[in-house]
């Protein structure tokens, strides 16, 4: 299959929307963008799977390579393995949902469909990259619409989130850049090149210097403790498909980059620091686990979980086990799933109730049963019920954790486990104090439950979540081949 | 020396003279119109360009002072792009001018001085060609002749350059002491780090340093950008400074290469101070064209690091840069001379609410800024990504953070004017601006640059073929 189109499809549907005259027009070219998007994704899925149960053990399937800067050594490189294919597959599941959960968007319709495309293409081709220039291209791509997404049609502090949002993840892609220039001029032949990077031998020194440089710098992007803060002001005040967005895609980017660039081309590294990143993962997740508990808004709710539930992530891949580091990816695709869902769900509460303080809302499934039960369906994934994606992949991850005797991981890994608790308690309080008892405010009772944009979304999303709850060994054997990979290196320095 | 050499090889410098001369015997005569003079000159202008893209050789003229290959070409026709753009730019505020011919009379003769300079094969003729590109402009940054400001930048002008026109000569009179010899094709062999030669050295680059403001030798930037009229402005922050980054670079890795050890510690220096100084003091900036000094001493902080490479890639990744810089800055300062033009305004705080009112301008100014501060999809991305590539290969890691955190610390400014423009409201935003067509133009042209230089790699891979 041919992996550009991946990015020309959205490049393509960009174009179409300029040349639309009026806002109906441009949200209907959005939605047959993004659903092109999900059909190739989809069709991606199948090919892989195809070549290799035809017994393609390639590492990367469906390679192109251009020359690009021929000076330098750069080039248009893309290729796909499990790892890519899953988070692929992902993004098209957030974009569609997040188009569609903002039709009812008022205020400059053309610039904002404009911008969620826009971060679609960065992030598709963030994760088709194999030369890190590519990579790193589509990682500032990705960065910029955010900042206008939450300063045009946020709410709130929108300015202040706006600006620190882009400045803190700005700085880790600075980071980020500094840590490339490091590896390219590193190596014994000058190249951006992933795949010749992992096997040129790099200094263990110089490895040292890198890895943390590259770790923090994608680690701000996924809510690296101590770098999580712009996470709930950038969340809270994004408008709904700009929350789902960041917390369902672009904070992906930052695992993926942690365990594609950092992981894969510094295993030395990666070894020496898995202690200080599975500390930082552990403190994140209880972290915002506590942090959780405090929260009366449910945007600030769900923000301060991702933080903890983007720290199994991290703690996955801290623990340099290919089944934790396969359930680490599972992880970001389902909490990108269900972050997406439940910012969406907060969406629809808001666009009708106005307020997103669990103390006014009340007796939600009385007047909107429909919005409310997908409450209830992605409070109980994030919390980690069988049967939902959720549960899946922190079983993965805590799996893969357990293979890891030595006293810190254990520490870790336990500290871990608990803060499962601790997110039944938030998740339970705020839907019960939202959904269940009274009515609150005689208001409330004219509600409107969930339009078919609104139900279309939902149900997307939550089959997404459910097929991978109920189902996941399809997802595993996908990713597990990927994982493999990255970690060949670090098993072989434990040897 | 063939006469037919002496054509070809000096063709740009010629046909600027007889421009020249075109322009003195209009301005004796009497009877043209502003608009219609004006149209002339930019047609002329274009020629110009396209003169300087056609028939390049290489060769020598007037025993070495006279030097012109094809990298030395196509620095001229970047200069000379600029010149057309800047003169497509300021359509509206030229029009208006009483002393048009007079305008460009000085423009042109310091094109003329930029040409020979970057042409130059001697430190004398250097020094020459460097005063006939300097002093025009200070007459020109007293063109808007109402304002008190706009003599002050003239004033101001003169004097700082002056002042390193006289540390320059000191520089060049000890470097002949020194050595006996002044021709930079000679020069490199005398070269042996002796004291003497050190400190002569660090008297020509502080000069260099004047002309390309950096720190600490920007002081007068600022006051200079703010009282000049905007297409003095941007004459001086884009066509001045890339002339004089061309011969810098010539300079130092043609003739000063014995000494690259001190050049790499004393631009090292330079590069991180005048990336500091000039982001730091662009935060608080809330006049745009004071804003837009401050910013581009910044990105001279990032030229300087790329020469520091002493390589091929340096050299290129400087050239290619500017290029860059050319499009993206004349686009920032067409914009605010539009706007400036229209309606007088020049505050930061009044450009609130602008996308309400000019969609194509704030996309433009955006664009610009984006470029400006390295954000792909735009060529400022390509550039700043090579300028510290460059930087970095020298293996200073912290020279490149420190560079990196400087992006990060330019972000915020340039997003600032992006966060007035868009997402600000105000009680009297800017009114709709029905512009001309040339300056849309010149708009246009720059936001091709800003978008393709980036994307499409030939045009780094012919400034590559080009060393």
């Amino acid at each position: 299959m041919n992996l550009t189109l991946l990015i020309i499809a959205p490049l393509i549907t960009a174009v179409t929307m300029l040349l639309m005259r009026n806002a109906q027009q441009v949200k209907w070219t959005s939605l047959v963008g993004s659903a092109i998007q999900l059909v190739l994704a989809f069709a991606l899925l199948f090919v892989f799977q195809n070549e290799r149960s035809a017994g393609n053990t390639e590492q990367m399937l469906f390679q192109q390579n251009y020359t690009w800067f021929s000076a330098w050594n750069i080039h248009f490189h893309v290729g796909v393995d499990g790892i890519s294919v899953a988070m692929i597959l992902l993004t098209a599941f957030v974009v569609i949902a997040g188009v569609l959960v903002s039709w009812n968007v008022q205020k400059m319709v053309k610039e904002f469909y404009l911008m969620l495309i826009l971060l679609s293409i960065g992030a598709y081709g963030f994760f088709l990259s194999l030369d890190l220039f590519l990579l790193f291209f589509f990682l500032e791509i990705a960065v910029l619409p955010k900042f206008l997404l939450i300063g045009i049609w946020g709410s709130g502090e929108k300015e202040y989130s706006a600006n620190k949002l882009a400045l803190m993840l700005m700085g880790g892609s600075a980071l980020v850049l500094v840590g490339l220039l490091g590896v390219y001029f590193a190596g014994s032949e000058r190249t951006f090149d992933l795949l010749k990077l992992s096997r040129l031998p790099i200094p263990q020194e110089t490895q040292r210097l890198l890895f943390p440089l590259l770790f923090a710098g994608f680690g701000v992007f996924t809510a690296l403790f101590p770098f999580h803060t712009w996470v709930p002001d950038g969340h809270s005040s994004a408008p709904t498909a700009g929350s789902m967005f960041l917390a369902g895609i672009s904070m992906k980017l930052g695992g993926y980059g942690c365990l594609r660039v950092a992981t894969y081309i510094l295993p030395e590294g990666a070894k020496e620091y898995s202690t200080i990143i599975i500390a930082l993962a552990a403190i994140a997740i209880l972290y915002g686990a506590f942090a959780t508990m405090m929260q009366k808004d449910l945007k600030y709710i769900n923000a301060y979980s991702s933080v903890s539930h983007c720290g199994f992530v991290l703690l996955g891949i801290g623990m340099l086990t290919k089944t934790a580091i396969t359930g680490a990816v599972i992880q970001m695709v389902s909490h990108g799933l269900m972050t997406a869902l439940f910012f969406a769900v907060i969406g629809m509460i808001y666009d009708r109730t106005h307020t997103r303080s669990v103390k006014k809302l009340g007796g939600l499934l009385k007047v909107m049963p429909f919005i409310t039960t997908i409450f209830f369906i992605v409070g109980l994934c994030s919390l980690g019920l069988p049967g939902f994606s959720g549960f899946v992949a922190e079983m993965t991850v805590f799996m893969g954790s357990w293979e890891r005797p030595e006293i810190p991981y254990r520490v870790a890994t336990i500290a871990a486990c608990m803060s499962i608790v601790v997110t039944a308690v938030y998740i339970l309080r705020a839907i019960g104090q939202t959904a269940m008892g009274p009515v609150t405010e005689e208001r409330y009772m004219t509600l409107k439950d969930a339009s078919w944009n609104e139900k279309l979304a939902a149900v997307i999303l939550i089959t997404g979540i459910v097929v991978i709850g109920v189902a996941p060994f399809w997802l595993n054997d996908l990713v597990a081949p990927g994982a493999h990979h990255i970690i060949e290196k670090i098993s072989q320095l434990n040897n | 020396m063939e006469i037919n050499d002496f054509f070809i090889l000096m063709k740009g410098e010629l046909f600027l003279a007889v421009m020249i001369f075109l322009l003195l015997f209009i301005k004796v005569g009497k009877g043209m119109q502003n608009a219609s003079l004006l149209t002339l000159i930019q047609v002329l202008l274009f020629v110009n360009f396209l003169v300087s893209l056609t028939f390049n050789r290489e060769g020598v003229l007037f025993g070495d002072m006279f030097i012109t290959n094809s990298l030395v070409a196509f620095q001229k026709s970047i200069l000379s792009l600029g010149t057309f753009l800047i003169s497509l730019l300021s359509t509206d505020w030229l029009k208006k001018h009483s002393h048009l011919p007079e305008f460009f009379l000085l423009m042109f003769s310091s094109l003329l001085g930029m040409f020979f300079l970057i042409s130059s094969g001697n430190l004398l003729m250097f020094y020459l060609s460097l005063e006939l590109a300097t002093i025009p402009v200070a007459a020109l940054a007293n063109f808007d002749l109402e304002k008190r400001k706009s003599s002050e930048a003239a004033m101001k002008l003169i004097l700082s350059s002056a002042f390193s026109s006289g540390i320059l000569l000191f520089g060049i009179s000890l470097f002949y002491g020194a050595t006996g010899t002044i021709n930079f094709s000679q020069l490199p062999g005398h070269i042996n780090a002796s004291a003497m030669q050190i400190l002569a050295f660090v008297f020509l680059a502080s000069a260099f340093g004047f002309k390309l403001s950096a720190v600490p030798f920007h002081f007068w930037t600022a006051d200079v950008y703010e009282g000049s009229p905007i297409a003095v402005t941007s004459f001086l922050s884009v066509i001045s400074k890339g002339s004089m980054a061309f011969i810098f670079l010539t300079v130092l890795y043609k003739v000063f290469q014995p000494l690259s050890e001190v050049w790499y510690a004393l631009l090292m220096i330079l590069s991180l101070a005048t990336m500091f100084i000039g982001n730091l003091f662009a935060l608080r900036q809330q006049n745009i064209k004071r804003f837009l000094a401050f910013s581009s001493i910044a990105q001279v902080g990032f030229i300087l690091m790329g020469m520091s490479s002493n390589a091929d890639m340096g050299l290129a990744s400087v050239v290619y840069f500017v290029l860059i810089y050319v499009f993206s800055n004349l686009a920032a300062f067409g914009v605010v001379s539009v706007i400036s033009a229209h309606t007088g305004k020049e505050h930061i705080n009044d450009y609130k609410g602008l996308y309400q009112t000019n969609p194509f301008l704030s996309w433009t100014l955006a664009l610009a800024l984006f470029s400006l501060a390295g954000i792909p999809p735009t060529a400022g991305f390509f550039g700043k990504l090579f300028l510290l590539a460059a930087g970095a290969s020298k293996g200073h890691y912290w020279f490149v953070i420190f560079a990196a955190l400087n992006l990060v610390i330019s972000l915020y400014y340039y997003l600032n004017i992006v966060r007035v423009m868009f997402m600000d409201k105000s009680r009297h935003p800017i009114q709709s601006i029905k512009n001309n067509r040339a300056a849309n133009f010149a708009l246009g042209i720059c936001l091709a640059g800003i978008v393709l230089i980036g994307l499409v790699s030939w045009f780094y891979e012919y400034i590559q073929t080009l060393m």
